[in-house]
């Protein structure tokens, strides 16, 4: 019998059509020298125009960064696509709304303490704001892991992948009653005004109600803040990852977890600190999200969400420079379509990215083929 | 138990044959006013009840009409199709009304007109917008079936009137999401207004529904540098993408349509922006005013747009029978045909697909709040 099927198996080895291949490949060179072509000549036309948009790609790309990399760690680890991450990164950016709406958290050193220095004030309260977004985001995640994926473990992948659909319509849906957080479209408060400078003959303050210059490039505060943010993430996950004993039980487990388990890895714990790390990552981009794009609402992490999945993929999943590169790459795709062909097609362009990513090179840029355990 | 149930069947018929008896009375005009009091929107539905209900009381206390008194029949037809069709066959079959104010909602207005019209009974819409409620899928105008307020795209028209002679606006860049049939018939008719009356439209550009970042657009708008933006979105949108245009420095006014008008809006992002509505509280003329303070009076609250246009449209049919002399609903329509009213949402009359040709009202929008601007002519 053992024979019968280890022959049955062997044609599922596919190799591939090497004329179609070729095809396919001098289609996408194509397209890569007509998108090459459509950025060149813009970028002699108006090189201030193309600055802007590469900034406006910035903005987005580092904030797909930082939900990418919750996706990727929990691939790496559990090779699960958790589809509920895009509602945790909603969750982050509500807990926050509510935080700076009801509570004025975001000006607490100034209502405890009158007489605070108003911009450390906010400095603080910020910086409150964005962790007890994460604290909550981090207890939601590990609930979720343990009430909806670990009872699934041992279940085949694809039972855990619709879980996890499942988790991602409950949240949205969930939230979408009007005793959660209603369908409306709620306008964000942000926690401290955005400024914007433009730069043109060094920087200068936008001023309300003055337009600035011609050939001018825009900046704001909220721009620098989402970089430097997730630079910080980055260089504190290589830290943790590489030379923390927590780092090195990941990714023990990530490589073999009957294995790690045999070694005194407590395999179920990593596991929950995995979702815990992604989670409050995602919070951190929900906020810095709705604070550059202030309007919220439940289904707001949908599309972010998809998107970020999306760089994960294209950086290959499981790799966290990878994340941040493709998140990077995504943020300038559609920031070039949106300037240079057309708004509506920015979520085309996106997705096909991942339909060519998994035609071309399913393992992304950083990934390492993978293989299949027994 | 059996002889029962038949003899509370009899007792039920006979009933309802006094009640259609009594009905028929003289010196009794019956008018229905079919609203969504439950449902999605039950806050517009009571409007617009109130509004209808204040032009009935006003119209008694002066006599009725043609001597009778006005009998309001209220049904609740829940701004759903089943329930608006279930509400129009009980006031037409059963109450025999002649004449039927509502809906609110399209998705209702129209089958309750295929009912009404097939009875030749006289409908009004107060603020059902889809052509397709007086007009029907040959492109007949249904015979009994009106509206009081204008239909969306006319919106367009006024706003490129308003952008060329009041703000001075000789360039003007449109953002609309082309999914959105009310957003992109508001932009078509606005561009093609403002050029046909010397204006030039500077850029182009769409978005969709679940967009945030609005960057790309705005650095071509602060590029095409244009007099005035168009965005006739509703107010999320317009929070997002007014809010990003400051930060950009953007400093051209933004203008929009009818779904500016939020408790929502974001008036300190969308300050310096106008919107077309149909009618505004502040408006000064007498009209507006008078029944402003009979509304308030009697219900103790603002009337918005829905009371005002459920007010006019009652208006409108009353004063229609009264000028056709008659209860007979073709002399009626002939009537309203031809009328030229003075309502609280503007003077109306009305074109071959029965849709009113009216002034709308131009609101600013500043930071302390919606402010009412002027009155634009088509």
């Amino acid at each position: 019998m053992q024979s019968v099927s280890k022959q049955q198996k062997a044609p599922i080895i596919v190799t591939p059509n090497s004329f179609l291949a070729w095809i396919g490949k001098i289609f996408l060179i194509i397209i890569g020298l007509l998108a090459a072509y459509i950025l060149i000549i813009n970028l002699f036309d108006k090189p201030y125009l193309f600055a802007q948009n590469v900034i406006n790609g910035l903005q987005l790309g580092f904030v797909y960064a930082l939900i990418a990399l919750g996706y990727t760690m929990v691939y790496g680890i559990v090779k699960l696509i958790n589809f509920a991450h895009g509602d945790v990164f909603m969750v982050g950016a509500f807990v926050s709304y509510f935080a700076v709406e009801r509570f004025g958290l975001h000006q607490w050193p100034l209502k405890v303490f009158p007489g605070f220095d108003p911009f450390l004030s906010t400095a603080i309260g910020t910086v409150t704001t964005i962790l007890l977004a994460m604290v909550i985001c981090v207890l939601l995640a590990v609930t979720i892991e343990r009430v909806a994926y670990k009872p699934l473990r041992d279940a085949p992948r694809i039972a855990a992948l619709i879980t996890a659909i499942g988790v991602s319509f409950y949240l949205e849906y969930f939230g979408l009653l009007d005793f959660v957080f209603s369908a409306r479209f709620i306008p964000y408060q942000r926690p401290f005004e955005v400024v914007t400078w433009y730069i043109k003959d060094g920087i200068h303050l936008v001023e309300a109600g003055i337009a600035p210059p011609d050939g001018a490039v825009t900046i704001s505060n909220i721009l620098i803040i989402i970089i430097i943010a997730t630079i910080l993430v980055q260089i504190f996950l290589q830290y943790l990852v590489r030379r923390t004993k927590i780092g090195i039980a990941m990714r023990a487990t990530s490589f073999d977890k009957p294995t790690s388990r045999l070694m005194g890895i407590e395999v179920d714990s990593v596991i929950s600190f995995t979702f815990a790390i992604g989670a409050a990552f995602a919070a951190l981009g929900g906020v810095l999200y709705a604070i550059a794009y202030p309007s919220i609402r439940t289904l707001m992490g949908v599309y972010p969400g998809l998107k970020a999945f999306v760089a994960a993929v294209l950086g290959g999943i499981g790799s966290i420079p990878g994340a941040f590169v493709g998140a990077l790459i995504m943020g300038q795709a559609e920031a070039m379509t949106s300037g240079y062909i057309s708004t509506p097609m920015r979520d085309a362009i996106a997705f096909s990215i991942l339909i060519l990513v998994l035609l071309i090179k399913p393992t992304g840029i950083f990934g390492e083929p993978e293989k299949e355990k027994a | 138990m059996k002889s029962f149930k038949l003899l509370s069947v009899l007792v039920i018929v006979a009933f309802l044959l006094t009640a259609c008896g009594g009905a028929a009375a003289p010196k009794e005009l019956k008018l229905a006013v079919l609203a969504p009091l439950s449902g999605p929107v039950p806050t517009f539905g009571e409007m617009t009840r109130d509004g209808a209900l204040l032009a009935i009381e006003e119209w008694n206390a002066k006599g009725g009409v043609l001597g009778a008194t006005i009998v309001p029949i209220v049904e609740d037809s829940q701004c759903t199709p089943d329930p608006a069709v279930n509400a129009a066959n009980k006031v037409v079959n059963q109450d025999k009304v002649h004449y039927i104010i509502g809906e609110v909602c399209s998705s209702a207005s129209i089958p309750i007109s295929e009912i009404a019209n097939a009875a030749k009974v006289v409908q009004i819409s107060p603020t059902s917008t889809n052509p397709s409620v007086t007009v029907d899928g040959n492109g007949l105008t249904k015979a009994y079936i009106f509206r009081a307020c204008f239909i969306d795209p006319f919106q367009g028209q006024v706003a490129a009137k308003f952008a060329l002679e009041n703000l001075g606006a000789k360039t003007a860049f449109v953002m609309s999401d082309q999914a959105n049939d009310y957003v992109k018939g508001l932009a078509e008719f606005f561009e093609k207004s403002f050029t046909a009356a010397g204006g030039t439209i500077v850029g182009k550009e769409s978005y969709t529904s679940s967009d945030t970042d609005f960057s790309a657009i705005l650095a071509k708008i602060a590029d095409a540098k244009p007099d005035m933006v168009y965005l006739p979105d509703y107010y999320n949108i317009v929070n997002l993408a007014t809010k990003q245009a400051k930060e950009k420095g953007i400093t051209a006014p933004f203008m929009g349509g009818d779904g500016w008008d939020s408790a929502d809006l974001d008036k300190v992002a969308a300050a310096g922006g106008y919107f077309t509505n149909h009618y505004s509280p502040d408006d000064p003329r007498p009209e507006v005013q008078n029944f402003r303070k009979a509304f308030e009076t009697k219900y103790n609250k603002t009337p918005d747009a829905l009371a005002a246009l459920a007010y006019d449209a009652t208006n409108l049919m009353l004063e229609a029978i009264k000028a056709a002399g008659s209860d007979d609903t073709d002399k009626v329509k002939a009537a309203l045909e031809g009328i030229t009213f003075k309502g609280v949402s503007g003077t109306i009359t009305f074109d071959a697909s029965h849709n009113p040709v009216k002034s709308a009202t131009i609101l600013k929008v500043t930071a302390e709040g919606i402010k009412f601007d002027s009155v634009v002519n088509p």
